[in-house]
């Protein structure tokens, strides 16, 4: 793809998101924070992927940001629903600083069960925690948005999706410069060989510590996110299965562009909706059948598909 | 076109063509029906002992409240003139899912009300988005007291009692018939209900049985299964009560392995949910274990007009007779019938308001199927039933389970008063029980 | 003493079922490199049919004890279908791709298999309590426990050395030995990879229903059961070390020990301490107790 296509966008991403939030129907509006809110887990786990790292537990990360939300206000008078999110994000991102150090040291799937073992023993922690409610978890309070708490529950719905999709451009235009930016371009290489990386007088562990930590920062503004949207957090946002379903989406949206996470996860919430509304009795059956047919026909992602059309104008003349 | 490009066209195509049925299916429909969401667990480990009888129940409900069949004094037609069509809605998946769900149902398939949750998760997080979206909702079995204590509700209803009167009426049980008990044990699952289960009913002993002292409690894991390391624990030093409140398939598998092992011979095992298993396990359930029914339900329940109607009809159309969880769901359709034939009573005939509807149950008192129901907790938005445990026996010669010493508690003798919250209640020696 | 008696056996009961389906894992990860999440299917898949054959055999009045080879007899049936079906239907398509997809891919089987499992047996939990109480039971002081658990036993230690034999004294063995080595290098020598790719998997298969088969008697088979168990053979597995036969003897001790001990002295951590156990041994051997660790290629 053109690097201008790339950066245009970019540019019109937010608007694009912003006016939609605007038309959508109200239904939508739910459908739509919850894609934001899981598609900045994708996102960090896209930027793991490119270097060729899976995490099986980044539900720790998208539990430890959405309990902080709930947590945060009981004690410190904090209600704005933008400060809770960057608040609980460096929170999360904090957790993923301290067990980074642990981390990095992992590759292939040692990693991906040492992130599942740590998110598993959070898990059990929290069922633990009687006074958090234990499974049952608890609920969130109402936010307000810049000092304004809006009368109708609609409104207060599409204050929250304005703060998503704000949230979601700025981690894309961050990631996006990482990309380009020398250690963002040493993810291939960290992922293809890592002792030449190391020859070559770069860290890779130290290039895959910050890789954690801003997937992780990201998780937890998510899971936040999530957390004001439902009104309500429990350890099953925690639990492996969650984790899952984010790598899953990983691998439905395709890692070749900063927007595809945010768009392989609304398709991904659209196909959940409907199989389950339509098949009842089928649905996990319907998902796990669509992730293998994308991984069989379709390698590269839903976006490859984007790409693909884009291509084809281009006259090939594309790079990745 | 390369078959390559074909199946990946078709594989893309069909994971796409969900969302253009958002388009088709977004509108919503004007209606002389009233169009009610019925959740439950549909699939996974809840469903066996829980979703699928709740379902039976509202299948049969509907279909006898439309057509007026339902005894009397509920035998007219449809609820509040209206005729029921349900949409049943599986409630696995995670509260995330609920939410949306509740979402979808509402803004999307025009649902006027909603009947549903079993897990107390599902209830928390969905009872404060019910009242944004000004919908009337019935909770129908969930057990956590924390939904009326920790907040107040308008359209939010709960029509069975919460979880407190389970092991309030189990701890009465053993003071009222083994009163000289010294040492009781909780065998519960890791999580919300079984924690708090054992601490109510911790809490209760030591209130209605100073004396006693209890061993440390063993916490398996939900969906274990296997409870071969705990059955020896227990077996080292059996306590005199064994309080459990497990329920479905662990319940099931619990019993099988302990009573292998002859644990039941040498304590008392106390099922607060031991009703709804009570048919599925036939003679393999030991004869003497104490059971509850999370209220006067099932073969525990009182023989009225009404019980014996649905126990009749419920057996002759699913071959099974009805459960705890099915009488739960019965009675919410009882309820909401009364909501909406009271507020069409009050609106005269047109389509009632939510809040006329939410007024037409509020603080109300009715004759269920087998009991009472008396909206008294939560200013007038949950109830409270007596409850009743009595004594496993198999009948050989009916081939038949029956059931001995049953003991029933009123409302209030179980159940704190209005405005006291339940663990304070319970700590506080249960000031102000009727029994 | 008795609790030490206790937590001895418990433990021991415990890893054997959990070696039996962490064989099966560890197998086909050493083979082929795939850590299948569809083996909890093939766990659960295991204890459905003989749950419903065990019903149906005592039901037609056969004799009680061939209620012991129909387990066996259902375990092989269906490992044999199941490594038809995903070995050679779906999984030969996906080599040479990320071991990391075909994790998914396995998950997304996984997923598929749950919806199955229901469409074939409904909601509802099923028993066939029968075998259980067949062997009788034995005494330990005040301990009671059935003989069919300790029948258990045996059946994991039978297993565990009928597996080294097969691995270290069959010239099929051996090779079998080579390809977990060195895959490349043993298709370089004329090894037929592709063929012990299948049988390998059949096998894996094989156990991990007969885990879920000899189960049945003793459980309430419900929706749910193939995560629970899934996610502990995973455990052992990295305990163990993965790809490793003796990794997954001693990854099952571990967790089966550690199980008993945290119920009979400490239940408070029953719920995490296999995660604990598991955050240790990567922390300190991250290849797990029993692998060597890899060289590293430039």
């Amino acid at each position: 793809m053109s690097p201008a296509f790339r950066s245009n966008l970019l540019q019109i991403g937010l608007p694009v998101i912003l006016a939609l939030g605007l038309f959508m129907p109200d239904w939508a509006i739910f459908l739509g924070i919850i894609s934001l809110a899981k598609g900045l887990v994708v996102l960090g786990l896209m930027l793991l992927w490119r270097t060729g790292l899976v995490s099986f537990g980044q539900g720790l990360f998208y539990g430890a940001g959405a309990y902080m939300v709930g947590i945060l206000p009981q004690y410190l008078p904090i209600t704005d629903a933008l400060l809770l999110v960057l608040i609980s994000a460096v929170a999360a991102g904090f957790l993923a600083f301290a067990l980074g150090f642990l981390l990095r040291r992992y590759r292939e799937i040692f990693f991906a069960m040492l992130c599942l073992a740590f998110s598993m023993i959070f898990f059990g922690i929290l069922v633990k925690s009687e006074s958090l409610g234990s499974t049952d978890g608890f609920n969130v309070v109402e936010t307000s948005y810049l000092g304004f708490v809006p009368e109708e529950p609609i409104v207060m719905q599409r204050m929250l999706y304005i703060t998503a999709a704000v949230v979601a451009w700025f981690a894309c235009l961050f990631v996006n410069r990482y990309l380009g930016s020398t250690m963002g371009r040493l993810s291939r290489a960290i992922k293809d060989n890592e002792l030449r990386v190391e020859y070559l007088g770069f860290s890779a562990k130290r290039a895959v510590h910050f890789k954690i930590v801003i997937a992780g920062t990201m998780a937890g503004a998510g899971g936040a996110l999530a957390a004001i949207a439902i009104g309500h957090v429990d350890p099953e946002m925690v639990w492996w299965i969650q984790s899952g379903e984010f790598v899953f989406v990983t691998i439905l949206s395709g890692v070749g562009n900063v927007i595809a996470p945010l768009l392989g996860s609304v398709v991904f919430e659209i196909l959940r909706t409907f199989a389950i509304e339509y098949a009842p009795q089928a649905w996990q059956f319907v998902v796990g059948g669509c992730l293998l047919a994308v991984i069989m026909f379709l390698p590269g992602g839903l976006w490859s598909l984007i790409e693909r059309s884009k291509e084809g104008k281009d006259d090939g003349n594309s790079s990745r | 076109m390369s078959i390559k490009n074909l199946l990946r066209g078709t594989s893309v195509a069909a994971c796409l063509v969900a969302g253009a049925m958002t388009a088709i299916s977004g509108a919503a429909q004007a209606q002389e029906k009233l169009k009610v969401g019925v959740v439950g667990f549909y699939t996974g480990a809840a469903a066996g002992p829980f979703g699928i009888p709740a379902r039976n129940a509202a299948e049969l409900m509907v279909e006898a409240i439309n057509a007026g069949n339902v005894p009397a004094p509920y035998n007219t037609k449809g609820a509040g003139g209206m005729e029921i069509e349900a949409v049943y809605i599986d409630e696995s998946g995670g509260t995330t899912k609920q939410v949306t769900e509740y979402r979808n149902m509402v803004q999307r398939q025009g649902v006027d009300a909603v009947i549903g949750y079993i897990s107390s998760g599902s209830c928390l997080a969905v009872a404060p988005v019910a009242e944004e979206l000004k919908t009337f909702t019935i909770l129908f079995d969930c057990g956590t007291p924390r939904i009326f204590e920790d907040a107040d509700y308008q359209y939010v209803f709960r029509t069975s009692a919460h979880a407190t009167m389970d092991s309030v009426g189990a701890a009465r049980y053993i003071a009222t018939k083994f009163g000289d008990t010294k040492t009781y044990q909780g065998i519960n699952q890791n999580y919300a209900w079984g924690q708090d289960s054992w601490r109510d009913f911790d809490l209760a002993m030591q209130s209605v049985l100073p004396g006693s002292e209890a061993a440390e409690p063993l916490w398996p894991k939900i969906f274990q299964g296997q409870y071969g390391a705990e059955i020896s624990r227990l077996s080292v030093s059996p306590p005199e009560v064994l309080h459990t409140s497990f329920w479905g398939g662990d319940l099931e598998s619990f019993i099988l392995q302990s009573s292998a092992r002859s644990l039941h011979k040498r304590t008392k095992m106390l099922l607060t949910t031991g009703e709804s298993v009570t048919q599925r396990l036939g003679r393999k359930l030991p004869d003497g274990v104490i059971i509850g029914a999370r209220g006067p339900y099932g073969i525990l329940a009182k023989e009225t007009e009404l019980s014996k109607w649905l126990s009749q009809t419920f057996a002759d159309r699913f071959g099974t007779k009805p459960t705890f969880p099915s009488y739960h769901m019965a009675q919410a359709f009882i309820a909401m019938k009364i909501a909406y034939d009271n507020a069409a009573a009050a609106s005269g005939g047109s389509k009632p308001s939510v809040d006329d509807v939410a007024a037409g149950l509020r603080h109300k008192t009715f004759e269920a199927f087998g009991t009472t129901i008396d909206m008294k907790l939560g200013k007038g938005q949950q109830a409270i039933t007596p409850t009743a445990y009595g004594i496993a026996k198999w009948d050989s010669d009916t081939g038949e389970q029956t059931i001995t010493d049953v003991v029933t508690y009123p409302a209030e003798c179980v159940n704190p008063p209005a405005g006291v919250n339940s663990v304070d209640w319970i700590k506080g020696g249960m000031q102000g029980a009727k029994c | 003493m008795l609790t030490a008696t206790a937590i001895l056996i418990d433990g021991l009961i415990e890893a054997s079922y959990l070696f039996l389906v962490a064989l099966g894992l560890t197998l086909i990860f050493g083979v082929m490199k795939i850590l299948n999440v569809a083996h909890g299917s093939f766990y659960a898949f295991g204890a459905y049919a003989s749950a419903t054959a065990i019903g149906w055999w005592f039901a037609s009045g056969f004799p009680d004890y061939g209620s012991f080879a129909l387990m066996f007899a259902i375990a092989i049936g269906l490992g044999i279908i199941f490594g038809l079906l995903l070995e050679v239907g779906l999984l030969k398509r996906m080599y040479g791709k990320d071991e990391v997809i075909i994790v998914l891919v396995t998950f997304a089987s996984f997923l598929m298999l749950e919806d199955v499992i229901i469409w074939i047996w409904g909601g509802n939990a099923y028993f066939a309590f029968e075998p259980y109480s067949l062997l009788g039971d034995i005494q330990f002081g005040t301990l009671f426990y059935s003989n069919y658990d300790l029948a258990l036993i045996g059946l994991a230690v039978a297993l565990a050395a009928g597996t080294w034999l097969l691995l270290n004294r069959t010239a099929k063995g051996r090779l079998l030995l080579a390809v977990i080595h060195d895959t490349e290098m043993a298709a370089a020598f004329g090894i037929n990879v592709k063929r012990y790719f299948t049988v390998t998997f059949i096998i894996g298969a094989t156990l991990g229903c007969l885990g879920g088969a000899v189960m049945a008697p003793k459980i309430s088979v419900a929706p749910g059961i193939g995560v629970e168990v899934i996610v502990l053979a995973f455990a052992i597995v990295v305990i163990g070390g993965m790809g490793s036969i003796w990794g997954a003897i001693i990854g099952a001790l571990v967790v089966g020990l550690a199980r008993a001990a945290a119920v009979h002295l400490l239940p408070e951590v029953e719920l995490f301490v296999i995660y604990a156990v598991m955050t240790l041994v990567l922390i300190f051997r991250p290849e797990g107790l029993f692998m060597r660790q890899k060289a590293r290629k430039i």
